[in-house]
């Protein structure tokens, strides 16, 4: 992938991509945000770690602006969301398996679409170029109704970076993936990282990979910021081998007379 | 335009932008971003045939049936023998009403039947793009049903509904304008409440039918229905048809009149979308638009 100047931005490199200060957000059924804060610096990848029902995609929504929060804020890159958020949403993308792209639409009609959505200049050769990078060249012009997973995914991440995102959120990017497509899925992120410094936040079950992605993570339980550190960090505190296991005592309440 | 909107420039936007930001209403629009959707749902409707055919045979049968009945009628009564085409010029404008509508909630209900809504409310389309998209294809959808269908009423029934003229251009501004108040009154009920609510998208204007008398005068309706029909913006708009072809006058009143309700209405429906759209926010219908 090739990389590009840094976008014009009044934010500066000292205003974290995201911070989120005491968020709260309430359902009628209960609580599913409960206070949690944290900041990401410019050009890290985070892990966001949790049970089913921990408030991983809630809070990602938050960030997105699809979700007002019940109290707190968010702010991505110095906009608060989602009052601001269309200063901003030009910067950031998402990707999630539980969000799809039409599907009578071929590959290339939808990465078109959103590319012209998101202004991107020389579209055309912005997907040549990701179809290059993610292997999509023989599938631009199917319909995306009739891939498989594996390839669904791999056109749901073009269309995430396909407006070179300094903010990307990533719900679960490999969940229903063989081993081969979503070691593929990772490689691929890690390049986009390496070569464009993007922020990421990447919610995920899936604790291998968050360990190679990741050089921070967040475990979240029923609303909360149950840790946060990087991996290695976690990994003694809790005296475990494989993030794995730390994830096994925070989801079964084994935190406290572990870490301590 | 430019690319980049009032709303992307920065601190300085002003308190008006802010404000109407903080209401979910957004000042700025990008035409590429509009032009976008409406492509959108162009590779859409070229892809699928049923969905063209969809568009033109309800119209045609709609047509052909009252016509028949209509030729049938004015044969043996002096009355409809003098108003020639009421039936048909009445089916043909309901469709507009109907179809107007049916083309804004369609293309909605694309965005939430292809699980795509969080992929447009989380790129920098405006909600007011998005609607302006969802406008332009209503009338592109009616277009392609109803011209056809106008030429099989010359063909069939030597209806002309283009010799109306400037009428006609008043009957059409008035019958979208409701369409689309509705449309997006809808839009916004299923964006709020989910797939369990789009029933209301195929039936709500049938409601209407019965009250706009699209194929009896407002006089047959008991007196206080006729207050509600009074109400209604198409209601003008069949009276004022079946004056054009019954006594050859066009009530530019009736038009005006209809014109300051729609205004009024459309407002109804905007404003009711953007207050569905901050609930959706507030409940997470956004990221779960499913039954």
């Amino acid at each position: 992938m090739q990389s590009r100047k840094a976008p014009e931005s009044p934010v500066t490199a000292t205003v974290p991509a995201i911070a989120v200060e005491r968020l709260v957000k309430v359902y009628q059924r209960g609580m599913a945000v409960d206070g949690i804060s944290f900041a990401l610096p410019q050009g890290s990848v985070t892990g966001l770690l949790g049970g089913n029902g921990a408030g991983k995609t809630t809070t990602i929504a938050m960030i997105m602006g699809l979700l007002t929060p019940t109290s707190g804020t968010v702010r991505v890159l110095g906009a608060d969301m989602p009052r601001q958020r269309y200063r901003v949403l030009h910067r950031m993308n998402f990707e999630s398996p539980y969000v799809e792209m039409p599907m009578r639409l071929t590959v290339r009609q939808n990465l078109t679409v959103f590319g012209r959505l998101y202004g991107v200049r020389g579209l055309a050769e912005r997907i040549a170029e990701l179809a290059r990078d993610l292997d999509l060249e023989a599938l631009l012009d199917r319909p995306s109704g009739k891939l498989s997973s594996g390839q669904k995914t791999r056109v749901s991440l073009a269309k995430a970076l396909i407006n070179h995102p300094e903010v990307l959120l990533l719900d679960e990017p490999t969940a229903s993936l063989d081993p081969d497509t979503a070691d593929w899925v990772r490689s691929c992120l890690e390049r986009y990282r390496t070569a464009h410094g993007a922020t990421i936040l990447l919610a995920s079950h899936n604790m291998g990979e968050v360990e190679r992605l990741c050089e921070r993570v967040i475990i979240m339980k029923t609303g909360r910021i149950e840790d946060d550190g990087p991996p290695a960090a976690l990994l003694a505190r809790y005296g475990r081998a494989t993030l794995e296991e730390v994830f096994l005592d925070v989801a079964r309440g084994r935190v406290r007379e572990t870490a301590q | 335009m430019s690319e980049r909107s009032v709303a992307d420039t920065g601190p300085g936007a002003g308190g008006r932008v802010e404000r109407g930001i903080e209401y979910g209403i957004e000042f700025g629009v990008s035409w590429r971003r509009i032009a976008a959707m409406v492509e959108r749902y162009w590779y859409l409707l070229r892809s699928s045939w049923p969905r063209l055919l969809e568009l033109i045979y309800w119209p045609a049968v709609q047509m052909l049936m009252w016509g028949f009945l209509q030729t049938y009628i004015a044969q043996n009564a002096g009355f409809f023998a003098r108003a020639g085409g009421t039936f048909i010029g009445a089916v043909l404008l309901w469709d507009i009403l109907f179809r107007g509508q049916l083309g804004f909630s369609v293309s909605f209900l694309e965005e939430v039947w292809s699980r795509n809504l969080a992929n447009l409310m989380m790129s920098p389309l405006k909600p007011i793009e998005f609607v302006l998209a969802m406008m332009v294809m209503s009338i592109v959808r009616l277009l392609i049903g109803m011209v056809p269908v106008s030429l099989l009423a010359i063909g069939f029934f030597g209806f002309n509904l283009y010799g109306m003229g400037f009428a006609l251009a008043a009957f059409f501004l008035n019958l979208i304008i409701t369409g689309w108040a509705v449309g997006i009154l809808v839009s916004g009920i299923v964006m709020r409440n989910g797939l369990g609510a789009e029933s209301l998208a195929w039936t709500i204007m049938f409601l209407l039918m019965p009250l706009t008398c699209v194929y009896y005068p407002v006089a047959v309706l008991p007196h206080w229905l006729q207050v509600v029909a009074w109400s209604l913006p198409p209601t003008y708009v069949f009276e004022g048809m079946r004056a054009l072809l019954i006594d050859h006058v066009f009530r530019l009143d009736l038009m005006l009149e209809a014109f300051a309700i729609n205004v009024f209405a459309f407002t109804i429906g905007a404003f009711g979308f953007v207050l569905l759209l901050r609930s959706a926010r507030r409940h997470g219908s956004l990221i779960q638009t499913g039954e």
